[in-house]
């Protein structure tokens, strides 16, 4: 057993000693008769990377929708930071310190990197209208101080090259690199990433895999992932949670879901 | 033979004929032209930012200018000085178009979010309907005169003498054009470098990842609306200085649809350059070849008809991309 490589035990026991950070508790989500999510519980701690994963359709984005506020699960109890939620809506979630990426990118394609990383701090503007419609005084300061930590962030996120290219311009693979960059802007607790490696090809894959680990890391940002890529699942991820059909069908880190029957059923198919 | 004439020739025989009048024209024409640039820019802020094809942005100028006159013979009796009362008219004025902007937002644009586009245009046609009864019952519907004097905005003329010719430009129209310019300017500026104006970008660009950033969307609308309110509080005093205040003001507003349609709907230097354009063309056809062959007033349908022909060969206006469909 070298260092490198922990076992089981070790894994789980580290994961035991977190603080949660989120928890749902029996939340489920419906759009008319249509059940998304049906009585779902799991937690998200402190500092970890906790992979949701799960064949399509099984309501993670839906999942992710719920976390951050664009949709109201109709049951359930929500608490994040010790604190139990009420009602939410996506800029109270921003506010709070939730911030995610798209399974599509959702940037705005027209204006230019900058402009998209600053737009992430929206929220952490604090001067009033009237300032900042003058752009005078306090406001301008704050643009200043704000800009450093956008600067600070593209030499992290290596797209100091591309500052000025209107997003829209390029390539998929730097967009979705662009999208963290502005979720990371808002500097968040909670950061959830929709399919952050989808269409990538092999090289791009692990230079997102290396910014995760690194936001992780060194920014302490807990991290929400759902990914298709079971080998980058497995490597990135400290606990993972599999969902099929909107039910939760395992939880665990990854050695126990890999080898969990129900979950190589999801994936493969069962014959009857 | 002689049509052609008059059609080909003759114009241009008159504009070098006689510079100093084609300048007068050209002065004239601009002066209009900025003004469509300005009502055109209002709805194309709010449609930028909430996909609405604003109706009442024409009646909000005229409700504008109804306030601040309206507000202001009120006020005059009590303080005695006019100009004390334009004082004090004008921010009551601009607060009646942020109360305006706070209405829009709670009891229209809020209950509507997420219907279909043409629900939220018929509901600007409600809000139009609302502010011709609204104004009418509380300012009355007969004609006023624009405050001119008690704003301070001069009323003299200005004489050159080009081509040894005579050129006269009125001193409200320089006013007009001078605050038009200054009131464009500062708006792009606040669109391109402050955070707020940042937001309202980013809206207009995508709009589940701008509220997935925080951007709050009544504020920012409520914003735009008030934004749109000051821009019509602008045209409605240098369009009333001109043509006085009444509810026919509110026609220059369709004036815009044909710049809206040259420019686009979502483009800020469309519809600054197609109603410069608008008002340069309608008031050269007018001189040169609406009066000889129509017999003058062209001035009313030449802006359809001109747009109408450019989109026959250009379906995505002036400034559009074009867009090409993949399949």
């Amino acid at each position: 057993m070298s260092v490198m490589d922990p076992t089981l035990e070790e894994v789980k026991r580290k994961a035991e000693g977190r603080e949660v950070l989120l928890d749902l508790e029996n939340v489920s989500l419906s759009f008319g008769g249509v059940k998304a999510i049906t009585n779902i519980s799991f937690n998200i701690k402190k500092g970890e990377i906790r992979a949701i994963i799960g064949p399509n359709g099984a309501g993670k984005t839906s999942m992710l929708n719920v976390i951050n506020g664009f949709y109201q699960p109709q049951e359930g109890v929500i608490t994040f930071n010790g604190e139990k939620r009420r009602s939410m809506k996506p800029h109270l979630a921003v506010s709070q310190g939730i911030a995610r990426t798209f399974q599509n990118v959702a940037l705005f394609k027209g204006m230019s990197t900058l402009d998209n990383i600053m737009a992430g701090r929206a929220t952490r503007m604090k001067q009033n209208m009237l300032w900042q419609m003058l752009y005078w005084g306090p406001a301008q300061r704050e643009e200043i101080e704000h800009r450093k930590k956008v600067e600070e962030i593209i030499d992290f996120l290596e797209i100091q090259h591309i500052r000025r290219t209107p997003v829209g311009t390029l390539p998929y693979g730097l967009q979705k690199r662009v999208e963290l960059a502005r979720a990371l802007a808002m500097e968040p607790e909670l950061l959830l990433l929709d399919e952050p490696m989808a269409g990538m090809n092999l090289e791009e894959k692990e230079d997102m895999s290396r910014f995760i680990l690194d936001v992780n890391d060194q920014l302490g940002t807990t991290i929400a992932l759902i990914e298709h890529d079971m080998g980058v699942v497995m490597d990135l991820s400290d606990r993972v949670v599999v969902l099929d059909y909107g039910r939760k069908i395992a939880d665990g880190v990854p050695e126990e879901v890999q080898s969990n029957p129900e979950v190589i059923d999801a994936y493969l198919g069962v014959s009857h | 033979m002689e049509t052609l004439y008059t059609v080909l020739i003759d114009p241009f025989v008159q504009m070098f004929a006689m510079p100093d009048f084609f300048l007068q024209v050209l002065w004239e024409g601009l002066v209009s032209g900025v003004l469509y640039s300005l009502i055109a820019l209002g709805f194309v802020l709010i449609f930028k930012s909430s996909r609405i094809f604003n109706f009442a942005q024409g009646i909000m100028v005229v409700f504008a200018a109804l306030s601040l006159v309206g507000l202001h013979s009120f006020l005059v009796p009590y303080v005695g000085n006019q100009f004390v009362a334009a004082a004090i008219a004008m921010p009551l004025t601009l607060g009646i178009m942020y109360a305006l902007a706070m209405g829009v937002e709670r009891m229209v644009l809020r209950p509507l979010v997420g219907q279909p586009d043409i629900i939220l245009f018929m509901a600007t046609i409600g809000i139009t309907m609302f502010l011709i009864g609204f104004g009418e019952f509380v300012f009355g519907g007969e004609n006023k005169v624009m405050i001119t004097e008690a704003l301070g905005i001069p009323t003299g003329a200005i004489e050159f003498t080009p081509f040894d010719g005579f050129l006269l430009l009125e001193e409200k129209d320089v006013f007009a054009v001078v605050m038009a310019i200054v009131l464009v300017v500062s708006l792009l500026v606040f669109l391109n470098k402050s955070a707020m104006g940042r937001a309202i970008r980013a809206l207009g660009d995508d709009h589940t990842a701008a509220l997935s950033v925080g951007i709050s969307l009544s504020t920012i609308w409520v914003l735009v609306w008030f934004i749109a309110g000051v821009i019509a509080l602008a045209t409605g005093i240098v369009w009333g200085a001109r043509a006085g205040v009444s509810f026919a003001l509110e026609v220059i507003a369709y004036k815009a649809l044909p710049v809206l349609m040259l420019g686009g709907l979502e483009s800020v230097s469309g519809a600054i350059i197609g109603g410069i354009a608008i008002g340069l063309l309608e008031k050269i056809f007018e001189i040169y070849w609406g009066q000889p062959l129509f017999g003058g007033n062209t001035e009313t349908w030449f802006a359809f008809i001109f747009a109408l022909i450019v989109l026959l060969f250009r379906p995505q206006g002036l400034f559009g991309e074009k867009i090409i469909e993949r399949v």
